[in-house]
């Protein structure tokens, strides 16, 4: 008695008329055979809504009343772009961005190089380390609006502490000042872990023996670092620098939780101002228009981000 | 066979099973509501609609800050969730324009239902689209207003009113004008009682939701702003951003700049509630909802607190209303049960019972009956509040007028940008900007 083989067996349980029906298709068609679902898929749920998106754009719909919709050509791209509020969310959005990633990919490096040292408690450090990144957002929003109380904060205590600056002298989301600051300082808080694991991950990558190497050459610590663990990491960081840059582009739910995008319009990021307009005043068309020059926007600093980060990848 | 034969058994049982309740929810209502103490006392007081009708009552409730959001959408998205919703005032415009309510005005008409017993300001506010016209989509079912409560027991101490008199030449006590309110927060402000820094008022400063509009308008309604030509509806310029209403919008800045907590930059009804409670304020600017719950806290309630009417300003006295209607939703599946439900509720005794077991009725027969003033130490001071409310626009486009109100006002109060009257004549220009949109005005 002879054993068949796994495939043998496969193919005698294929029912002849389809084993037939695939043997008479091309490479081609069958190639199509498989990606066509997933292109059907991709032109329903991100390529029909974004056409439809720009379609909506140039009217006045709004998606809570009964009347149709009007084309206003442009007009609501000339509102947006000539709307001072608008202005003021994108420079909010723009300052949250820059600093966030600043500050995260300073400390998540020095801490990453840290890690990366081997030391007692090591795995216990980067557990603790991580810790923030697995909290939802909601919850740290709502916890450092008590943090930051002015008159029970702890962060406030700390700063008198440090500072002798009376702790209810100042609110750090009641400022204009400091508001800013203060989304800033609680996304750091955050998810610098998660660009330290990047970090972690680019620099475990780094094979031992060129180090060896650069001892052999009596390259200085300080020369390593700079010619070749920069280096080396840096593709690593441009990538976390690209996946806070998009998530911190749509940053939503912890600003809300903490400033609600005040005070005033102080810390009213445009994911958050395009939310009131799209679902709350239900003025779609001119939402829909305030989402497509975002998605411009986005589109195309990632694109040319994405090719400087090719660039560096190929060096 | 015999498999297959269990196997259609076993379906038809979980078809019949999965069944069952649909079959049931026929006889069943979901009430939708904010969740907050009042709604707790209905789940209450419904019972004996349960056991009157047989229909089971299910609740959705949904805290305060999320409340509109849910709703809104539930009823634009024309979601089947709520039988009956008891929604804010100012969605009675766009719910009635729209077709979310039922128009009950031939339900109260056979169920011998008039709004003639109903409190006069909560019938305009809660139940009528187009405003002042006998055309109603709700009936009046939480009666409420922002008013004040106060420290009673700082207040009579007698080395703070000797220090009060020596400051501000007039005794120490409620408050006869937003002037003098301003005073009693300043004067507290920061001071030690007890041993511990106390502030002078919390004050509504909330910026996502409604919180700063329904805390200014008590100010600038008491100033002399309008939200219209009385003549010419829609024509806001003048109105809006009137001298008065620039004065009054000042006012509330001063009132917070001077009175208000460290930190409250955006506090709304469940922050001032427990900055109250805790004993880190004088004054408190709240719904008169919570009155109940502060009569009975253990810390500041009975003879400790006081309730008094939003006071007047130079040109008029005025308190911004609260509350809200209960209405049919279109969607419903049992018509019936919910007009059922409406007509139960509408009856004299049930109205007496939801006072009684903390809810606020708007019937006449219940807040004018003989005794009703002197029930709770907060009636009269509700029903004063009652008898001067105004309301914010209630037009479909509710939200849109809300929403740039909320953003010039916190931006001008809170962040101290711009001017008082940069803020108004900004709000004129989104305002306008809205009306256009509606095509209310060319």
């Amino acid at each position: 008695m002879s054993m068949k083989k796994p495939v043998d067996r496969i193919a005698k349980a294929t029912p002849p008329a389809f084993a037939n029906r695939v043997r008479a298709l091309s490479d081609r068609a069958i190639a199509w055979l498989f990606v066509g679902p997933s292109i059907v898929l991709l032109l329903a749920v991100n390529i029909f809504p974004l056409i439809w998106t720009i379609n909506l754009s140039f009217t006045n719909f709004k998606a809570n009343r009964l009347r149709d919709a009007e084309y206003i050509g442009l007009r609501n791209y000339e509102r947006i772009l000539t709307d001072v509020d608008t202005w003021q969310s994108m420079q909010a959005t723009a300052h949250f961005l820059f600093w966030t990633i600043f500050f995260q990919v300073l400390i998540g490096f020095a801490l990453a190089y840290l890690i990366n040292k081997k030391f007692k408690g090591n795995d216990l450090w980067t557990t603790i380390i991580v810790l923030p990144m697995m909290l939802s957002p909601a919850v740290v929003g709502n916890f450092w609006t008590f943090l930051y109380q002015p008159q029970i904060g702890l962060f406030n205590y700390v700063i008198e502490f440090f500072s002798g600056v009376d702790a209810s002298s100042f609110s750090m989301i009641g400022s204009v000042t400091l508001a800013p600051w203060a989304i800033v300082i609680v996304d750091t808080w955050m998810w610098t872990p998660f660009v330290m694991l990047i970090c972690l991950a680019g620099l475990r990558s780094i094979p031992d023996s060129i180090y060896e190497a650069a001892e052999c050459d009596r390259a200085s610590k300080w020369r390593q670092f700079w010619t070749l663990t920069v280096p080396m990491v840096l593709p690593f960081l441009m990538l976390a620098v690209l996946f806070r840059g998009i998530e911190n582009f749509k940053m939503f739910d912890l600003v809300v939780q903490l400033t609600g995008g005040g005070p005033g319009n102080t810390t009213l990021l445009t994911s958050i101002d395009l939310k009131r307009e799209a679902f709350e005043k239900w003025r779609t068309g001119y939402a829909s228009a305030y989402a497509v020059i975002l998605f411009v926007t986005v589109f195309g600093l990632a694109s040319i981000y994405v090719k400087a980060l090719n660039k560096v990848k190929e060096r | 066979m015999k498999t297959s034969k269990y196997l259609k058994v076993t379906a038809l049982t979980a078809v019949l099973a999965v069944g069952a309740p649909t079959a049931a929810s026929a006889e069943a209502l979901t009430l939708c509501w904010a969740a907050w103490d009042p709604a707790n006392a209905l789940v209450e007081l419904s019972k004996d609609f349960e056991q009157q009708s047989g229909i089971e009552m299910g609740f959705e409730f949904v805290p305060w800050p999320n409340f509109a959001d849910r709703m809104l959408n539930e009823l634009n998205s024309g979601g089947k969730l709520c039988d009956l919703l008891i929604g804010d005032s100012q969605w009675i415009g766009g719910a009635a324009e729209n077709g979310n309510y039922v128009k009950l005005n031939d339900f109260f008409e056979a169920e011998g239902i008039t709004m003639d017993d109903f409190i006069p300001a909560t019938v305009t506010g809660y139940a009528e689209w187009p405003k002042n016209t006998p055309n109603y989509w709700a009936l009046p079912a939480y009666a409420d207003v922002v008013g004040w409560t106060y420290r009673k027991d700082w207040f009579s101490r007698p080395e703070l009113q000797t220090e009060f008199k020596g400051k501000y030449g007039y005794d120490l006590g409620e408050p006869e004008s937003l002037a003098q309110l301003k005073d009693i927060a300043e004067f507290f402000q920061g001071r030690d009682i007890d041993g511990k820094t106390v502030y002078g008022a919390a004050i509504y400063t909330e910026r996502g939701s409604e919180g700063i509009t329904m805390g200014v308008t008590n100010a600038l309604y008491n100033y002399g702003f309008e939200y219209q030509n009385p003549d010419k509806p829609y024509e806001i310029e003048g109105f809006v951003n009137s001298a008065g209403a620039v004065e009054g919008l000042e006012f509330y800045k001063e009132l917070y700049d001077v009175g208000a907590p460290p930190g409250s930059s955006n506090w709304y009804m469940s922050e001032d509630i427990d900055a109250y409670k805790s004993g880190q304020v004088a004054l408190q600017m709240n719904f008169a909802f919570i009155w109940p719950g502060v009569n009975a806290d253990p810390n500041v309630g009975g003879d400790r607190t006081g309730y008094f009417a939003n006071p007047p300003g130079p040109k008029g006295h005025f308190a911004q209303l609260g509350g809200q209607g209960i209405s049919v939703v279109a969607n419903t599946d049992n018509m019936d049960g919910a007009l059922a439900y409406i007509k139960w509720f509408a009856q004299p005794e049930i109205q007496a019972r939801w006072t009684e077991m903390g809810g606020a009725s708007a019937m006449r027969a219940v807040v004018e009956a003989p005794g009703f003033s002197d029930a709770q130490p907060y009636n009269q001071a509700f029903l004063n509040s009652m008898a001067i409310v105004k309301d914010f626009w209630a037009e479909p486009a509710y939200a849109s007028l809300l929403l740039p109100m909320q953003d010039r006002v916190h931006k001008y109060v809170i962040a101290g940008q711009g001017t008082a009257k940069e803020a108004l004549d900004g709000l004129v220009a989104d305002w306008t900007e809205v009306f256009e949109d509606e095509g209310l005005i060319k």
